[in-house]
């Protein structure tokens, strides 16, 4: 666990950020919010690339920016994934993780990431040789996280190191970003605006707004939170569980969720390997007895831990399944008619669970 | 056929190389600094720099003359630090040249390290890069072309130059007396035929010099002009 404390203000002209809070950082924490929220800026702030940010960074007790001291970008020993990659065109791919490599600091409790182990890591020993402008768009980001992994950071910052890549090509580099926290050892902070990879890949969710964190928690804990919808916009109602495979037969996974389970078609899954789902609010429907003779094949007996009243006369329910939450969505005549309230065992009837689809699971 | 005078080819070989050197070492880090400023004196000084550019050599080499004579307060102090005179001597064409090719060294610079931009820097500086190390291993390599474009236009400029080398040189041979100045006063005396060894010879390296760079150019494209 290291902590990041940033009690810093950057004003732009038409955008000020103003961010006075410590993160802990563990594994991957996704840094969410919609476009102009001040993602990108805040990652910019923290690796020493905004001279104008006022105010104080640091990190695990060692202050990278206060108001006498600006440590440079070139001495925080972070890790940077941009946007773009950024690689440099007038070096080989080998070059460009031996420049990381060269500059990386020997010193430090960390131990430090050998050149051997990046090019494993993200399978790029067939690149070595290559030119860069002639690399995929896909090959150039996993260079780019290899070369940022290279210099040893004790932080690794990505800037939506996807987002200009397309379905087949996210779906190349997603292990590799997954695995990071745990071969290395490195915290991440992972940029970005889609929704899928936050559930696919975090642990912990910072949300931005305006320039502000307007929410820090885990991934389960955020979703659920119907009250953030307001910020989020693209992050829709719903829920996002971690669920264990139990089995695998002929395309259908059998996931524990709770002491239950659930059927879900998949192209492959690892037995007793953990996968996370999203199951959006209106996917869910509610029954007070267990429906028999139905097409739905995957009904949850929960309980109504809360009932909030949503837009358009409709109304979600959160539910406890076994200790897991679960949201519905259903209508204030259904809440009306079948008189629930809080407290009541009810039958969760999960029409769909979305597996990341559009990083095509 | 008449003989080629060597003595104003070498020098002018010279006084190129030693101009291409000196503005080499003085125009980098301007053009840097006009790249990456958000200064607003940035347009002033781009105002100045290009001067050299739309100004008559004439006016240029008067008050290079006044400035750098005995008199003058760049001319003054060089004569009490050396006790010799910056005028009409070689080290005075130096200076002269470096100011008149000025523009000619900082505007490819400057296009080629635009053209570089912050994002390799950033991303060099984020790998453990000093802003030495970048420039030397990042932005440097980056901007070659850049680099070739400020040398052989520098070079041909100067080697090309006349008005300001006769106000503030002069012609003395083997000091001052660079082809150009040899060819006018060929010219003068109507020695028609020395005027043509030296003028086609110019003509001819000239050609052979900028047919190298394109042709480079077309076999490496990092090397643009």
């Amino acid at each position: 666990m290291s902590t990041l404390s940033l009690n810093v203000t950057l004003e732009r002209p038409d955008f000020t950020l103003r961010v006075d809070q410590p993160l802990e950082l563990a594994g991957i924490t996704a840094v969410f919010g919609p476009s102009g929220s001040g993602k990108t800026t805040l990652l910019r702030v923290i690796a020493g690339l905004e001279r104008e940010a006022r105010g104080t960074v640091a990190f695990d007790g060692e202050t990278w920016a206060s108001a006498s001291a600006h440590v440079p970008a070139h001495l925080r020993r972070i890790g940077y994934v941009f946007q773009d990659g950024r690689l440099f065109t007038h070096l080989s791919v080998e070059q460009n993780l031996r420049f990381a490599l060269q500059r990386s600091a020997t010193s430090g409790p960390r131990t430090s990431i050998s050149f051997e182990a990046a090019v494993e890591a993200l399978d790029l020993r067939a690149l070595l040789p290559r030119r860069t402008p002639s690399l995929s768009g896909g090959e150039q980001q996993r260079v780019a996280i290899a070369r940022a992994l290279l210099t040893s950071p004790r932080l690794m910052l990505m800037d939506e190191p996807l987002s200009s890549l397309d379905v087949a090509r996210k779906q190349e580099i997603l292990p590799h970003i997954e695995k990071l926290p745990g071969t290395f050892g490195i915290p991440v902070l992972y940029v970005t605006h889609n929704v899928d990879e936050v559930a696919r890949l975090a642990a912990d969710v910072v949300l931005l707004a305006g320039g502000r964190i307007v929410a820090h928690d885990n991934v389960a804990a955020i979703f659920e939170r119907s009250d953030l919808g307001a910020f989020t916009g693209g992050l829709e109602a719903g829920v996002v569980l971690r669920a264990q495979v139990a089995a695998f037969h002929n395309g259908t996974a059998t996931l524990r969720v709770g002491k239950q389970e659930l059927r879900v078609p998949m192209a492959a899954a690892n037995v007793g390997s953990t996968r996370p789902i999203r199951i959006h609010a209106r996917d869910v429907a509610i029954a007070t007895v267990r429906p028999e003779k139905l097409s739905i094949r995957n009904v949850l007996t929960s309980r109504i831990l809360k009932i909030e009243t949503g837009a358009n006369l409709n109304v979600e329910l959160l539910l406890d399944v076994d200790g897991e939450h679960l949201r519905a969505r259903i209508t204030g005549d259904a809440l009306e008619e079948l008189e629930l309230s809080v407290g009541r065992e009810v039958f969760a009837l999960i029409k769909s669970v979305a597996l990341e689809s559009s990083l095509g699971a | 056929m008449p003989e080629l005078e060597l003595g104003p080819v070498w020098l002018s070989l010279q006084l190129a190389t030693v101009t291409v050197l000196v503005l080499l070492v003085v125009a980098t880090p301007l053009a840097w600094w006009l790249a990456f400023t958000r200064s607003r004196a940035r347009t002033i000084i781009e105002a100045v720099v290009a001067m050299p550019l739309v100004l008559p050599p004439t006016v240029l080499g008067f008050y290079m003359l006044i400035l750098l004579g005995p008199a003058g307060w760049i001319g003054g102090a060089w004569l009490s630090l050396t006790d010799t005179t910056l005028t009409f001597s070689f080290t005075g064409l130096v200076v002269a040249s470096a100011i008149y090719s000025f523009p000619f060294t900082v505007q490819p610079l400057q296009a080629a390290f635009e053209g570089v931009g912050r994002s390799p820097l950033e991303a060099a500086a984020t790998l453990g890069a000093s802003p030495l190390d970048r420039f030397w291993h990042v932005a440097s390599p980056l901007a070659l072309r850049g680099y070739v474009s400020a040398v052989v236009l520098t070079f041909a400029h100067t080697l090309g130059e006349f008005g300001v080398v006769l106000m503030v040189g002069g012609n003395i041979p083997g000091s001052t007396k660079v082809i150009s100045i040899a060819i006018y006063e060929h010219v003068e005396t109507l020695d028609y035929a020395q005027a043509h060894v030296l003028a086609a010879g110019l003509l001819l390296f000239s050609f052979i010099v900028l047919f190298s760079v394109y042709t480079l150019n077309r076999r490496m494209p990092l090397v643009r002009v």
